[in-house]
Parts: C-alpha cells; structure tokens; sequence
C-alpha cells in the first residue's frame, strides 16, 4: 500500500458516506431512509476520529469529545425519527415515503 | 496496521451495502448492526477505545433495538417485514448521483497532500509519498475524558443533557395514542 493511513480513513469515510447517501435517496421505506441518515452521521464521525489521530497535534481528547457529542445527538435523532415513523403509520397505515404527501392530519 | 484497516473498512461497507440493498427489513436492521460493529472496530484500530465503547452500546444496543420495534410497530401482518421492489430508475439515479459525490471527495483526497499534518519534530516528507513517519497515537484515558467533560466541556454536557431529556419526552408524545383513539380502540 502506497497511502497513507489519513487518506485511507478519509477514503473509507467518504465511501460509507456514499452508500448511506444512496441508500436514502433510493429507497422508499422511511426506515431504510433514517438508516441511510445514521450512515452518513457515522462517516462523519469516522472522520473526526481519524484527524483526531493523524491531524496536528491539538487538545489530546478533542476529537474524542466530538464524537461522544454526535453520537448523543444521533440517538435522539434516531428516537424522533422513528417516533415520526410511527405517527405517520398510525395515520395512513403505511410507511412509503411516496404516500406520505397529505398535509391534512 | 494498514492491512487492518482495509479489513474493517471491506467489512463495514459490504455490510452496510447489503443491508441498504435487501428487500427484508430485519435483515437489513441486523446487518446494519453488524456494519455499527465495524465502525467500533474501527474507533478501536485507531486508538479511541472509549468512543468504540459508546458507539457498541448506542449503537449495536439500542438504536439497532429501537430500529426494530419501529419495525415491527409498523408491519399489517405478521410475514409483513419484506418490502416491494423500489423503482429502478430511482435507484439508478440514486447511485449515479452517489459515485458522483465519491468521485469528488475521492479527487479531493488524493489530491490533498497531508504532510504538513505531520507533528512538530518529525520533517515532513518531500511530495508526500514513501513512507510516512509513524505518528505518535495522542491518548486519551478514560481520566482525561471524564475531567474534560467536567471542566472544559460542562455547558456542552448539560445541553446536551436538555436535549436529550426534550427529544425523548418529544419523542414519547409523537408516538403516543391520542386519548380518543385508544377509547375507540378498547371498549
């Protein structure tokens, strides 16, 4: 391997980025979407963690404590989203993103 | 250590592939818990052994839970887990527009010479090939965290504690019955 490990973690990164990004704009379950979403917040985090280790030299936990903060910010994103999931089931008896495109309660 | 790396990150994203591709959701919700796995993997490899602990308690233990209550809240009938086929021309679309993004970033980065990211002491390498000086892991002890999180980050954690507390209280009256509903419900 001629890559350094930063562009590697960077390359990965972006990569689960991707897939998460095609994974929520693909399909058309509301549950598959938010998967796709949590995907692209972990390759973000993939990418604080790796500056944190290979970046110049900053506070020692600094990128530790990035993470710790998004990922409590992902879990409750996580809650509300699938709350909102269930609401909307209850409502039309169906969780296509497609048939979910009434404003009336 | 490289050859680690390449490992988890093949692991992660077949996993994480698969499981944005299948037609059954529970498989997709477990898959994608092993995906989760990789990632903490991943934090381990790189040396943040407590954020690959959080990451295996939020993530592979209760979002990947949480995912599949949601899941079975949800389904009509008791088989009702495997979705229909999405559109093809969607999801072709789709996977246009995401090679398009990794293809950006993918230039960006190997375009980016990151030598001068080297730590003070150690002289950056001319070009940024051959082999790179091995950088010291910074540590970070479960102490350093904690008093940290005490002192430097305090009002960060208290936000961050409001926030949880009014995401899952509004998470809570979101999905909870409306009282006429459950009436009609229960005779």
């Amino acid at each position: 391997m001629s890559l350094d490990p930063l562009p590697l973690c960077l390359l990965f990164s972006s990569a689960l980025f991707c897939l998460g990004l095609i994974g929520a704009l693909a399909r058309s379950n509301t549950i598959l979407v938010l998967l796709g979403i949590e995907l692209m917040l972990n390759a973000a985090n993939l990418n604080f963690i790796a500056f944190w280790r290979y970046g110049p030299a900053t506070s020692p936990a600094t990128g530790v404590m990035f993470v710790m903060f998004s990922i409590a910010v992902a879990a409750a994103e996580a809650a509300v989203g699938l709350a909102l999931i269930i609401a909307v089931y209850r409502h039309q008896k169906n969780i296509r993103l497609q048939e979910a495109n009434r404003l009336k309660g | 250590m490289t050859a680690a790396l390449v490992l988890i990150a093949v692991f992660t994203l077949a996993t994480a592939a698969v499981a944005l591709s299948l037609r059954n959701l529970i498989h997709s919700a477990l898959l994608l818990s092993a995906s989760w796995f990789g990632i903490a993997a991943f934090y381990l490899w790189a040396g943040a052994e407590f954020v690959a602990f959080a990451q295996v308690l939020v993530y592979v233990g209760a979002v990947s839970m949480v995912i599949l209550f949601a899941v079975l809240l949800t389904r009509r009938s008791r088989a009702d887990t495997v979705i229909g086929p999405d559109s093809v021309a969607r999801a072709i679309s789709a996977v246009i527009t995401g090679m398009a993004v990794f293809g950006v970033l993918g230039v960006a980065i190997l375009k980016t010479s990151f030598t001068r990211f080297s730590p003070a002491g150690v002289p950056a390498l001319p070009g940024g090939t051959g082999v790179s000086p091995v950088i010291a892991a910074p540590t970070a002890t479960v102490r350093d965290i904690g008093i940290q999180l005490m002192s430097t980050h305090a009002a960060a954690l208290l936000i961050i504690g409001i926030l949880l507390t009014v995401a899952l209280l509004g998470a809570v009256v979101l999905a909870a019955q409306d009282g006429s509903e459950s009436k009609q419900e229960s005779p």
